[in-house]
């Protein structure tokens, strides 16, 4: 008996102080974005005396969703993860399983330099790519100058890939190390059986390997599309350096405006809300249509 | 019955020689190898270049090309720039951007495997659902969190702090969930249990026996938030306002957007940006190998 109170009470312990700063930190700014999306606060009268804090409803996101820049970033954030996800979840994949093949050269070597990148925060990140997508500065451009390619990466046509390249570099090795290791888990007999019945390195590729890492490709998907909503640091760096990027290029930086350029915490949460919903709907639904082609993956 | 079986077959193949692996062929070595050769060189392509810049002087950044030294390299005098600007704030930046990182990864990791620990190895009621609100955290953006945290935190008086960056960075969902399948996998019952009998006490088990045999999942634990509390740009961005409280992050943006008025900060963004990457590279290099990402990985076979 006195051994289960003991286990509870140690439970408690163990269990409490994080979600005690869970729910500080975590659910409450959560519940009360939510709650204030629901409320407006409207200048008295004749403008004298304190504001007013009244119910509105779904005003705010009636605001949101009828205004055309916020309506055109969020389009715009589900264009850049078309580009996005696919890009990434292919690179990461495919060097994987070139690491992973027996032909690989260097394989430490090459983990290492693939790796760097997570190293360097988005914003540094942003500060280097520019430099580098800038004719007067830009190595590359000058290069392709040379040879009569008058490319401008952050003209209109190009800047979602230009911001998609960002991404990629920086998270494309560390979602790499997570295949490579879910790699190093499938047991080698099972190429070697693959080899008997004769089959070879593609063969094995698209058989054994692809199906097995399956789970881990969802994985790397979910998080993939999680981190594409969150766009923000990149344009934000960026827009000094093209005209393609407005100051609501994504819904992010639009609810980040509207909170400290335009004054209004209410709308802003009601956009934050409905990014944070996109997000969910975008994973859940992603989850559901693998869930559905096949083995249950999670 | 599956251990005999398997290792009668590891035993079958060390009596006959293994099946050879095809020797591969010299135009699949070529493609693979090439492949990433022009990988390695596109991830290594800004780090490259950053490091060149850094040792121009801020007329020669555009005047030259790009992925060759100048004839008068000066690195020293940039690097001294750097730090010498405003009375050395870039020093504190990166002392601050240690103290964030360094203070929050540590919280969050005694938090996080304390959680999970906790949630693998008792039962009790709605334990699923508490876990399941944990692992929700998981999906949601950080932009949801931080914007109204501000408004939370500023009426008492915590914004343009140190704790306001510290403290929201010790919560990290994905670390209770590393650890829960950690600890799930490689603490055995039957240890806690023999401990128990011994008579420790539980909070002993984990603080002696439990964490011990975690301590992988604890290394990446750590190393994980560390890297996302350095990386971070929008929280501190919402909460600070004094540049003495800045991360690195948040002060090279601050230079960057000087650039137009003074383009003499182009050279102090570059040997900035060139210093700051340059040192969670080598701190991302040097600890590579006990950065365990196949427990990540892993997590998703639970």
């Amino acid at each position: 008996m006195s051994s289960v109170r003991q286990s509870r009470s140690s439970a408690a312990v163990l269990i409490i102080p994080f979600m005690v700063m869970f729910g500080l930190f975590f659910v409450a700014p959560i519940i009360y974005a939510l709650v204030e999306s629901l409320f407006s606060v409207k200048a008295s009268g004749l403008g004298f005396g304190a504001p007013e804090r009244i119910f509105v409803a779904a005003d705010n996101y009636l605001a949101a969703l009828s205004s055309s820049s916020f309506v055109g970033s969020l389009l715009r954030l589900v264009a850049f993860a078309a580009i996005e996800v696919p890009l990434m979840v292919v690179t990461a994949a495919g060097l994987a399983l070139l690491i992973d093949s027996a032909h690989a050269r260097f394989p430490k070597f090459f983990k290492i330099v693939a790796f760097a990148p997570y190293g360097v925060p988005g914003v540094i990140a942003a500060i280097l790519w520019g430099f580098l997508y800038i004719p007067a500065t830009s190595p590359v451009l000058q290069v392709l100058e040379r040879f009569g390619l008058d490319l401008n990466p952050l003209s209109s046509g190009t800047v979602l890939f230009a911001i998609a390249n960002i991404a990629l570099w920086s998270f494309a090795g560390y979602n790499m190390f997570i295949l490579l290791a879910a790699l190093a888990a499938i047991p080698k007999e099972l190429y070697e059986a693959a080899r008997l019945d004769g089959s070879g390195e593609l063969a094995i590729v698209w058989h054994v390997k692809l199906p097995l890492l399956r789970p881990s490709i969802v994985l790397v998907t979910v998080f993939t599309i999680i981190g594409t909503l969150q766009l923000f640091v990149e344009p934000l760096i960026l827009r000094p350096l093209s005209t393609a990027i407005g100051s609501d290029f994504t819904p992010n930086l639009a609810a980040y405006n509207q909170t400290f350029g335009q004054g209004n915490p209410n709308l802003a949460a009601a956009m934050a809300v409905i990014v944070a919903l996109l997000g969910f709907l975008f994973s859940f639904g992603f989850l559901q249509l693998v869930n559905r082609k096949g083995k249950s993956a999670w | 019955m599956v251990n005999t079986t398997l290792s009668r077959s590891r035993s079958r193949t060390r009596t006959r020689p293994r099946t050879p692996a095809p020797r591969p062929g010299l135009g699949a070595r070529i493609v693979v190898n090439g492949v990433l050769g022009l990988t390695a060189v596109y991830f290594l392509l800004p780090l490259v270049w950053v490091l060149i810049a850094s040792t121009k002087s801020p007329g020669e950044l555009f005047g030259t090309f790009g992925l060759w030294f100048s004839d008068s390299p000066q690195a020293l005098a940039n690097i001294v720039a750097v730090f010498t600007q405003d009375d050395g704030l870039f020093g504190r930046w990166i002392a601050n951007s240690l103290l964030y990182a360094g203070v929050g990864a540590l919280g969050a990791t005694v938090l996080s495997v304390a959680c999970g620990y906790g949630l693998a190895k008792y039962v009790f009621r709605g334990r699923e659902a508490l876990f399941s609100l944990i692992l929700g955290g998981v999906l949601v953006p950080a932009t949801i969190v931080a914007l109204p945290l501000y408004f939370l935190l500023n009426p008492l008086g915590v914004t343009g702090t140190v704790w306001s960056v510290l403290l929201p960075s010790m919560v990290s969902p994905f670390g209770v969930y590393l650890a829960r399948i950690h600890a799930s996998s490689s603490v055995a019952d039957e240890v806690l249990e023999a401990a128990r009998i011994d008579g420790a006490n539980d909070l002993r088990i984990f603080g002696s026996i439990a964490t011990r045999m975690m301590t992988p999942a604890i290394v990446t634990i750590f190393l994980f938030q560390f890297v996302s509390i350095w990386n971070n740009y929008l929280l501190p961005l919402v909460m600070l306002n004094s540049t003495s409280t800045f991360p690195v992050t948040l002060g090279l943006t601050l230079w960057n957007s000087q650039t137009q008025r003074d383009p003499a900060f182009y050279q102090l963004v570059i040997t900035g940006s060139a210093v700051s990457a340059l040192l969670l590279v080598i701190l991302m290099v040097a600890l590579q190998r006990f950065w365990r990402a196949d427990l990540s990985a892993g997590a998703s076979k639970g």
